[in-house]
Parts: C-alpha cells; sequence; structure tokens
C-alpha cells in the first residue's frame, strides 16, 4: 500500500504546468470566448509543445510512438489541463480516443477495421498530429444511452452525434450509437466525411458540435458485446477524465477567490480576515481535498482494469463535480458583483465547471450508479 | 501507487480477524459511561491487552507490535467490522500516547504508556474551560511552584472532560506564566484524578449518560515529573495532541465506512425508496468512502516522512460532516419510527441485540431505530469537540489558503 504518486509522475504533471503556464494565459482563453470563435485562440504552439512532452500520447503504446505510460500519469496531466483552462480536446484525444482506439483493436471483434485504423492513427494521435475525439455516449441513472440520432430531413441512413467536444478541431471521429436491432457500435469516421454544426455551450472554449454522419460497415470499429464492452469503458474514462479536470478547475477557481480575498479591502481590512469569507473557501477546500484521492483511486482502477472500476470512475466523478459546484459557487461570491462580470477571469473557469460538472453524467446521476453498485454486492436476500 | 496490501498485511489482517472472531462479547457491553460499562469495557480492553491488540502501532516494549500506520488502518478495519466494542482508552492510547512518544522523557514512557495499554489507567482530557473553548489559548487554570520546588500546585476548572467520571488520570494544559503572551506561558500537566484537591462532578450528556465532567482542582500537587514536554512549551505540546485528535488517529475511516455499509442494508430493508432519500444515502455512502481514501492517501504521505498539518482540520470537518450524513439518512430512512429508543416488542426481530450503528453490535441491519438514534446523537457531537468545524475552517482558510488572520 502505497497510495502517492512517485518523482517520475510528479515531473510529468510540473512539466505539463510549465508549459500551460506560458502558453494557455487568461489572456488566451479570453481571445476565445471574447470572439465566440473557437478558432481564434487556437494556438498551435500550445499543442506543439503539449505534443513534445508526450501528453496526448501518454496511454499511446511505446511502439505506436506514444509513452506507454498509465491513467495514473494522465490523471495529474488532466488536472493540470483544467486548472489552465485548456481549450483544446486533451482529454478526448488522449484519454478517451486513443485507448478506445486501442481497446476495440485487441477486442478484435471488427478485426481489421479497428486494426488498420489503429495502425494509422494512434502514432498521429500520439504525436498531436491527429486529434481524435469521441461522442455518442451519455450516463443516466438507468444506464448509458446513445446521443446518437437518425438526423431529421436528410438522406436515408445519416445520424446525428450531439454535443461532440473538439468538433472543429478534430480529424477523427470515434462515434457510438445504438443501431436498431442490433446494439451498439462504434465508428470511426473521418473528418472528411463528417459534418460539424457547432453547438455553443455555456464555455466559449469547449468547443462542442453536433456532427452529422454515416454509420457504414466499413467505419464499424466495434460492435455487439465488443461494442458494448468499449462503449462502457469509454463511459468510465469520460467519468474519470472530466473529474480530473473538474479538481484542477476547483482548485484554480479556490486559488483566485482567495487571492482576491487577500486584495479586496472592506471595513478598512481584506475581507478574507471574515470568517463568513473564510468559511466559504474553507468548504471548498475541503470538498476538494476529499474528491482528490478518489479520483486518483479511480485512475488507478482504470489502469488495472480492476472489476469495480465502474463504480470507483462514478465515485469520483460524483465527488469532484461536486467539488467543483461548489468551487465555482463559492469563488463567484466571494467576489460579489465583480465575479458576475464578463471582465473578470473567474468566468473562464466557472463555465467550463459547469459544462464538464454535467458532461458524462452529473454528481446525482454517478451517485445512483454507486448505490446501486452497493446494492448488488448485499448478500442475497 | 499501489492500493494493495502485502502479503504480510493480508496475514496481519488475517490474524486480527481470527482474534477479533474468537473473543469479540457475542452481547454488546452496558454503556461505557455507567460504572458498570465502564467496568466492562476495562475489562474487554484488558483482553485486548494480553494479546497485544490494543495499541498495535506502538513500540513493543510499551505493549505494541511495532507495526506501521497501514497495519493500525487495517486493524481499524478488523475491528469496526467486527463490531467490538467502544474504545474506553482512547483519549490515552489515541491522543495522549501520540504526544507523549513525541515529548515524553524515557522515564515518563516507562511510567505511562504500559498501564494506559492495558487500561489499568484510563485517562481523560483536561483542555476547555467553562471561559475557554474554542479560545483554548484563554484559559485560566493555573499552576504555581510548590513550596518545596518539587514540583507545581494547580488551582482551576477543566470541563467537558470525556470519560472524567470515572478516569484515574488527566492530562490538561495549564497556565504557568500568567504575565507571557497567551500562548505561551502554558504547561501541559499529567494529574492523578486520585491527588488531593481534585473534585469531579459528572455531566449528563444529551443521552442521559455521564460522558463528560467538570473537574475542579485546588491547590493540587504535581511534582515535576508529570510535566509533558517543557514549562512553558504547552502550548506547542497540546497542539500535537489535537492533530492527532484532528486527523489521522482520533476516527479511523473504519468507523464510518461500516456505517455506511450497514446503512445500504439498510435502505434494502426498507425497500429501496427513491428520489431524494436514495440520493441522501448515496452521498453518505460514498463520502465515507471518500474519508478511507484520503486517509490511505494522508497516511502514505506521512509513511513517506511528510508532516500532516493543517489538512488534518480537513479531516476532521470531513469526518464528523460523514458521521453526521450517515445517522441521519439513517433516521430518514426509519421515517415515523426514527423517534423510537427500543425495538417494537411486535417487531419479528426483537430481541436480536445491536447497538450504535457506527460503533459496536450484534443485529443485522440494525433495522430498528435504537442504534441510529444513538449513533446520530454521538454523531452530533463531533463538530463540536476537538475544536469546533468552525475553528477548523479558520485553520483551513488561514493555514492552507493564506488568508489573513481576523
Amino acid at each position: 500500500m502505497r497510495f502517492a504518486f512517485t518523482e517520475e509522475q510528479l515531473e510529468l504533471r510540473t512539466a505539463v504546468r510549465q508549459v500551460l503556464d506560458r502558453e494557455c494565459t487568461t489572456a488566451d482563453l479570453r481571445t476565445i470566448v471574447d470572439s465566440h470563435d473557437h478558432g481564434a485562440g487556437r494556438s498551435a504552439e500550445r499543442w506543439a509543445v503539449l505534443s513534445e512532452l508526450g501528453a496526448p500520447g501518454v496511454l499511446v503504446a511505446e511502439n505506436h510512438g506514444g509513452l506507454g505510460l498509465t491513467d495514473v500519469e494522465l490523471v495529474g496531466v488532466l488536472e493540470e489541463a483544467g486548472w489552465a483552462g485548456l481549450p483544446e480536446p486533451l482529454a478526448e484525444s488522449a484519454a478517451l480516443a486513443a485507448p478506445l482506439l486501442a481497446a476495440a483493436t485487441r477486442l478484435a471483434a471488427d478485426g481489421a477495421a479497428a486494426h488498420a485504423v489503429a495502425e494509422r492513427s494512434l502514432p498521429m494521435i500520439a504525436g498531436g498530429e491527429l486529434v481524435a475525439t469521441v461522442g455518442g455516449v451519455d450516463v443516466t441513472v438507468d444506464g448509458l444511452v446513445t446521443s446518437t440520432r437518425p438526423a431529421p430531413d436528410v438522406t436515408q441512413g445519416t445520424v446525428v452525434t450531439e454535443r461532440v467536444a473538439g468538433a472543429s478541431r478534430a480529424g477523427l471521429f470515434l462515434l457510438a450509437w445504438e443501431a436498431p436491432r442490433l446494439g451498439w457500435q462504434v465508428h470511426a469516421v473521418p473528418v472528411d466525411a463528417v459534418d460539424v454544426t457547432a453547438a455553443p455551450s455555456i464555455d466559449g472554449t469547449r468547443d462542442l458540435g453536433a456532427v452529422e454522419w454515416t454509420p457504414w460497415p466499413h467505419t464499424v470499429v466495434a460492435s455487439g458485446v465488443h461494442a458494448t464492452a468499449v462503449v462502457g469503458d469509454l463511459a468510465d474514462r469520460t467519468a474519470v477524465a472530466y473529474a480530473a479536470e473538474l479538481l484542477g478547475l476547483a482548485d484554480r477557481m479556490i486559488t483566485i477567490a482567495a487571492d482576491y480575498a487577500k486584495d479586496r479591502q472592506q471595513f478598512g481590512k481584506p475581507i478574507g480576515s471574515f470568517q463568513a469569507v473564510k468559511h466559504h473557501l474553507a468548504n471548498a477546500r475541503v470538498k476538494l481535498e476529499f474528491a482528490r484521492p478518489a479520483t486518483y483511486r479511480a485512475a488507478d482502477s482504470l489502469a488495472r482494469q480492476l472489476p469495480d472500476r465502474s463504480e470507483h470512475a462514478s465515485m469520483a466523478k460524483a465527488l469532484a463535480s461536486d467539488a467543483a459546484d461548489l468551487a465555482a459557487r463559492v469563488a463567484l461570491q466571494v467576489h460579489g458583483a465583480i465575479g458576475y462580470t464578463w471582465e473578470c477571469d473567474l468566468q473562464l473557469f466557472m463555465k467550463r465547471a459547469w459544462a464538464l460538472s454535467a458532461a458524462g453524467g452529473d454528481a446525482t446521476t454517478h451517485r445512483a450508479r454507486v448505490l446501486a453498485a452497493a446494492l448488488d454486492r448485499l448478500p442475497p436476500g | 501507487m499501489d492500493l494493495t496490501f502485502s502479503a504480510e498485511q493480508d496475514a496481519f489482517r488475517a490474524e486480527a480477524r481470527a482474534w477479533l472472531a474468537a473473543h469479540v462479547p457475542s452481547e454488546p457491553l452496558p454503556s461505557l459511561d455507567t460504572a458498570e460499562g465502564f467496568a466492562a469495557h476495562r475489562a474487554w480492553e484488558r483482553l485486548l491487552f494480553e494479546d497485544r491488540w490494543s495499541v498495535v502501532s506502538w513500540p513493543s516494549e510499551y505493549g505494541g507490535r511495532d507495526v506501521g500506520i497501514m497495519e493500525w488502518l487495517i486493524f481499524e478495519e478488523e475491528y469496526y467490522r467486527a463490531r467490538a466494542p467502544k474504545r474506553v482508552s482512547q483519549n490515552g492510547i489515541f491522543l495522549l500516547a501520540p504526544t507523549m512518544l513525541e515529548y515524553g522523557t524515557p522515564e515518563q514512557k516507562a511510567r505511562f504508556l504500559p498501564p494506559m495499554a492495558a487500561a489499568d489507567e484510563i485517562w481523560c482530557q483536561g483542555w476547555s474551560e467553562p471561559d475557554a473553548g474554542s479560545d483554548l489559548a484563554g484559559i485560566r487554570s493555573r499552576a504555581v511552584r510548590a513550596a518545596g520546588d518539587d514540583g507545581w500546585q494547580l488551582t482551576g476548572q477543566k470541563t467537558w472532560c470525556s470519560r472524567g467520571a470515572f478516569a484515574e488520570w488527566c492530562f490538561g494544559i495549564f497556565r504557568t506564566d500568567p504575565d507571557a503572551e497567551r500562548h505561551r506561558g502554558l504547561t501541559y500537566f499529567l494529574v492523578p484524578m486520585a491527588a488531593d484537591g481534585v473534585t469531579v462532578r459528572p455531566i449528563p450528556q444529551l443521552d442521559g449518560e455521564t460522558g463528560f465532567a467538570e473537574v475542579f482542582f485546588e491547590d493540587v500537587f504535581v511534582p515535576d515529573e508529570h510535566v509533558l514536554g517543557g514549562v512553558g512549551d504547552g502550548w506547542k505540546v497540546a497542539m500535537s495532541t489535537a492533530g492527532s485528535e484532528r486527523g489521522l488517529s482520533l476516527r479511523s475511516p473504519a468507523r464510518y465506512t461500516e456505517a455506511a455499509a450497514r446503512l445500504v442494508e439498510l435502505f434494502a430493508d426498507r425497500g429501496r425508496p427513491g428520489g431524494r432519500i436514495a440520493d441522501d444515502v448515496a452521498r453518505a455512502y460514498i463520502d465515507a468512502q471518500a474519508y478511507e481514501l484520503g486517509t490511505y492517501w494522508m497516511a502514505s504521505r506521512a509513511a513517506d516522512g511528510h508532516t500532516i498539518g493543517a489538512e488534518a482540520s480537513c479531516n476532521k470537518i470531513f469526518w464528523s460532516e460523514t458521521d453526521l450524513a450517515i445517522h441521519a439518512a439513517g433516521l430518514s430512512l426509519l421515517g415515523p419510527d426514527a423517534e423510537l429508543l427500543e425495538r417494537s416488542p411486535a417487531d419479528p426481530g426483537a430481541g436480536a441485540g445491536g447497538t450504535s450503528a457506527a460503533g459496536t453490535g450484534t443485529g443485522q441491519a440494525d433495522a430498528y431505530p435504537g442504534p441510529w438514534l444513538d449513533g446520530y446523537l454521538f454523531a452530533l457531537a463531533g463538530p463540536i469537540y476537538a475544536g469546533t468545524n468552525e475553528i477548523q475552517r479558520n485553520v483551513v482558510a488561514e493555514r492552507l489558503l493564506g488568508l489573513p488572520r481576523s
């Protein structure tokens, strides 16, 4: 039992923090949200340095040009992405698409197609030349449902996958849907075979889109029981990846608000000296303190493919969503009216926290999943 | 990152589990806040001590097994899983002992630790005073040099001393230099409750039992060798006890994970109601797991040589609120039955026994109110003792977030 990161794991995380401190400033984020154009604040430089560090390929095997590491290394990287409010779809490409492709290949139900896509794409994902994203799975209390629906008023057979993150940026889309009578399928669709319509999010950096595409037999990379497994894994990975980002976001918002409370004076002293303000921020800190280990454990369970990993992922997402929601609420209150303005940088992190808190299943949904798992463990009778 | 236990740790767990299975009383002991229950709990502690289970993490020369913090956590898990009795010696073994191991002289350790481990001497804490609760540094009880210059004369009043009604010894802080800055002129004393000049007045708690007491000191002589740490260092020494109290050693996570497991059983027994109550149950269950993980995280940091500082205040807030959430959810599930102190005679499970949901017992899901009410009453004290949660929030804000002092 040693529940801690190694020096090497901490070094990778620190390297990402240093790069993002320089390459992902609040001014950069503001360029995106002010222009309402996700392309505006894009920095090729930023993605290039992240790629040099190996961030997009943390989970990609070394023989595919990746770092060949695990979710335990990735979780710290994603926490830093959250802290920085990184507008690029690092979580989607590195934590979701890459392992999904690898898993589809491993299961090899539809071997040839998955294998070909993986062989071609994984080295490019790892190197950062190709950004991949995922879509089509929503988490509900009653189970996983697809967000891929038949497209209205278009050619027969075309479907639309709602709320795909990083949609304007991605070169490869891994899209799930529940085909009538066939159950879950996962398709790998290149950018030239999709039609993306922007779906503006409260978080102006999230780059959501509705993706229209056509499921062809040759785009299938997983079907049947294998697709069910891949989709379940995708839901778990989404929960953990977003939980990690939410930890970073919560930490950032608490830090911004604490700095403001040290600086802002009322009644002749810093507002941070008043207990009402202190206690708000302390409550947020306590929630964050206990969401962290649960998220690291979930990452470890994913890395080891433990039987309870789904429950652990849900626990992490429930705790991290709540921690970030409280941090956002408290940080806004501590700022007072200035926090309610467009001008205040808090919004850059608060809105992302709101978005990711709900994405991939909100806290209530994941709590219900945990309770269901706990009930399943009770002895019969 | 390794969240598994070693073969040695698994063997340690198996040994603890087997011993507990063979020795935990099948019927719950009477409440430890009665004379009869106190004696019964002392006898149980003696049994633990004889087979070296009372203080596993202590050095073997004082009655422990010299095992690390992970093994202590394993033992605690097994202890709560076995629903073994409450620890009547907890103030001594969990709060005073870590401080004594850090600050005590070799003679003090040899004198006090073995009888503490054996529960031959049970300790209470003498910190709070009628006018010094959250503002602990405002204590007025004082100590002056004794005439023979071989010790101190203690005078004043302490209150809310848990186990004070029956304990043999008291550890407390007294003002030895009234002219010094208020955090400085304090000294940490070890006082026999049988000494001349000590008067104990038990105080009935919310449940009607005398769980704590007021203790009056009138010119009580304490020899120099019963000063813990240096004269004038009382605040520093006391804060080390406070760290233990808020942090790892007072509230091991097993207490909450076990109660949360019973909460899930109760939820099932009550027909798995939906809506808000299901969410409350799920939240309490998850928070208990989060506390366990947070403890392993912190224990790993401690094992790596980091000191646990103000993070202990986060712990205290979290475990006390989790305890309340678990028991409040339990009472919600019981609905209109929640006010009942006894199982109804018409209940088919009547007579099967069972006690506190968070402590001891033999019932299955504790699907009758008594244990949940007991647990709820106990949990209500959590945000108050060991430094109120408001004080802890100040500590978190000032030391972890760097906000200015009030």
